[in-house]
């Protein structure tokens, strides 16, 4: 089915970005129509998400150029629940910004690169086109640079330093792939390169290129020997910035991951045990990491490494069943991981620092605040009601099946590290009282008591939205899971995706 | 000439990673330039050289009856050219800011974002 109704959400944002840009400096007026916009996309992805689950996949060819000589967007179920969450993100982010960003970051057109980055974002969702994704790739990343050093202080220019050279690496590597795809089967489509690359003999050479894919893909997604750059740069920004860098720019480098080795490079048993391997060491190296971590937003940086392990090893396994649980973690772990930075932003404003040994009585000055921050913590460690919990079971059941004990010993360990470093954080933050203050140290004046009612509901209310769609996660998970199920399945028979891209004739003729 | 080619590639990457590994921070930027030039002449190259046969239909004829040179790999290095320009000039700008902020070329020195607590 064909329709150019599957580009609008990044049309949107793209025309939002340059509406703001027009209103450069005119701050309230930027905000009001960044809210506005970003509820009129969440609208369209429910659509899109409702078409692509009745309809099928849909397929928009740019320019009328038939695939594979044209650029191809695709929107199967992965997409456009790809597109669906990233929108929520987006929304609360958004609605969070109009007070917890800085009035000065907001005239040097915080808005407008907002918007730039989640049409980037959007974009690398839907396209179907390897070298398009390329493209939607380096878009994000310049976003996500300006974003990570707008304001410029001393500790985000060092982060940002660390940040820029990865991703600029990374985006080498990408492209190096890219050429040497090029090479061995002269097409970028992604459906046409599934077929012309399971034709290739040379399989040394194919899975080289898909190794150099995975590097670069690993890079942006944080996975074991990749990461370091992750947990000395995430913590400096501003915390609505952080929340789009934690909850969405890793779990891009995710998506990409998924659609190559499932759709292109199907990975041989050499690449599934490196990928097993990897999740184990990201999953360890991940929670020890987040255990001796003071600072707040630098230990949820390392439980984002930690869980990002949670998803190569559903790669690793490579079975429908883990495969669906992997996917459930990742939708579970954009909107957790989103809300866990807005929550530190928010104590943050309260107390003037993410130190834990300097927080504390945040339970007895903020009793309702603290409940839902205890549900945001509590769907992150997984207590079975709640949302993080039943993508473990498929991938618990899927490494019993393979008899991967290790990787299960991993996830078993990960998972009681991450619900330890929570317990710690919460009596350390919101239990024990709070430490009194050196002589020499200024009183802080709490910034969040200050706000007007209203400015409070907006810096609150992204928390409660992105907590009630965790809790329907968690509740219903049923529903999440017959998704995650569906989109495993087209993973693993990738027909339907090819013939909706090329037409009925492309598989008969091999 | 693709061996001329080949050897060329080998360099700029070596060279590349090679600065990329020393402390410097504008030693860093050459590196990712000279890395990201040996990718484009990589997609070049893998695109086959094809000398003197451009992309054009001749007016007298409706399809391509000679061998041709495949445009695509020079839309996609142009591509990759102009992304890469923005970013290299974006990077050129941070390390000027981080250099007038800490007083230093070295990237051992940045250590405000470094926990110091553990």
């Amino acid at each position: 089915m064909t329709s150019n109704f599957i580009i609008l959400p990044l049309l949107l944002h793209m025309a939002t970005a340059i509406v703001l840009m027009f209103l450069w400096k005119r701050i309230t007026a930027q905000r009001i129509i960044s809210v506005i916009s970003n509820v009129i996309i969440l609208i369209v992805g429910i659509l899109l998400f409702i078409q692509t689950w009745k309809t099928g996949i849909i397929t928009m060819q740019a320019g009328n150029w038939p695939a594979p000589f044209g650029i191809t967007f695709v929107a199967d179920v992965f997409s456009s629940t790809m597109v669906l969450f990233t929108a929520i993100s987006a929304l609360a982010v958004s609605i969070y910004s109009t007070v917890g960003i800085n009035r000065a970051r907001m005239k040097y057109g915080y808005f407008p690169i907002f918007h730039f980055l989640f049409m980037g974002l959007n974009g690398a969702f839907l396209t179907g086109d390897v070298f398009n994704l390329y493209v939607w790739f380096e878009i994000v990343i310049i976003s996500s640079f300006v974003l990570m050093t707008l304001g410029g202080k001393k500790p985000q220019m060092e982060s940002a330093i660390k940040y820029v050279a990865m991703n600029m690496l990374a985006s080498v590597i990408f492209l190096t792939a890219i050429a040497i795809l090029y090479g061995l089967t002269g097409s970028l489509n992604m459906a046409d390169l599934s077929i012309k690359i399971a034709q290739i003999e040379n399989r040394g050479l194919v899975n080289v290129t898909g190794l150099l894919f995975f590097i670069g893909f690993g890079i942006k997604s944080a996975v074991f020997p990749l990461y370091y750059w992750l947990p000395s740069s995430y913590h400096t920004p501003p915390s609505a910035i952080a929340a789009i860098f934690g909850g969405l720019l890793t779990k891009v480098g995710i998506y990409a991951l998924f659609r190559f080795f499932t759709l292109i490079f199907i990975p041989n048993e050499f690449i599934t045990t490196a990928f097993s391997l990897i999740a184990v060491a990201t999953l360890i190296t991940g929670a020890l990491g987040s255990i001796i971590k003071r600072d707040m937003r630098r230990m949820f940086s390392y439980l984002i490494v930690c869980h990002i392990g949670f998803m190569i090893a559903g790669l690793g396994l490579f079975t429908e069943v883990a495969l669906a649980g992997a996917l459930f973690y990742l939708f579970h772990d954009i909107i957790v991981k989103t809300n866990l930075f807005l929550v530190s932003g928010i104590i943050y404003r309260i107390k003037g620092t993410m130190d834990m040994p300097k927080l504390g009585s945040l339970y007895a000055e903020y009793p309702k605040l603290s409940l839902i921050m205890a549900i945001v913590f509590f769907s992150l460690v997984g207590i079975p009601p709640l949302s993080g919990f039943w993508p473990k079971i498929n991938l618990f059941q899927a490494g019993f099946f393979a008899g991967d004990y290790l990787l299960i010993a991993a996830m078993i360990i990960a998972s009681f590290v991450t619900l330890y470093v929570i317990a710690k954080m919460w009596t350390e933050v919101f239990w024990k009282t709070e430490p009194p203050l050196n002589p020499e140290e200024k009183v802080y004046i709490d910034g969040f008591t200050i706000l007007k009612p209203f400015s409070k509901l907006l810096l609150v209310f992204p928390v409660i939205m992105l907590m009630m769609v965790s809790l329907y996660i968690g509740f219903g998970a049923e529903n999440i899971m017959v998704i995650s199920k569906h989109i495993a399945a087209q993973m693993m028979d990738t027909s339907p995706y090819i013939k909706a891209v090329l037409g009925n004739e492309a598989l008969n003729i091999q | 000439m693709e061996l001329l080619f080949v050897v060329l590639i080998g360099i700029l990457y070596g060279a590349g990673i090679y600065l990329m590994l020393r402390r410097s921070m504008v030693k860093l930027l050459v590196g990712l330039l000279l890395l990201g030039n040996g990718a484009n002449l990589l997609i070049f190259l893998l695109g086959d050289l094809i000398k003197g046969h451009p992309p054009v239909i001749s007016p007298d004829s409706s399809v391509f009856t000679a061998i041709y040179a495949d445009p695509i790999p020079q839309s996609l290095i142009l591509t990759a050219i102009v992304i890469s320009f923005g970013l290299q000039s974006f990077a050129i700008i941070l390390l000027k800011k981080v250099y007038l902020a800490t007083g230093s070329d070295n990237l051992d020195d940045l250590l405000n974002t470094h926990d110091l607590d553990i």
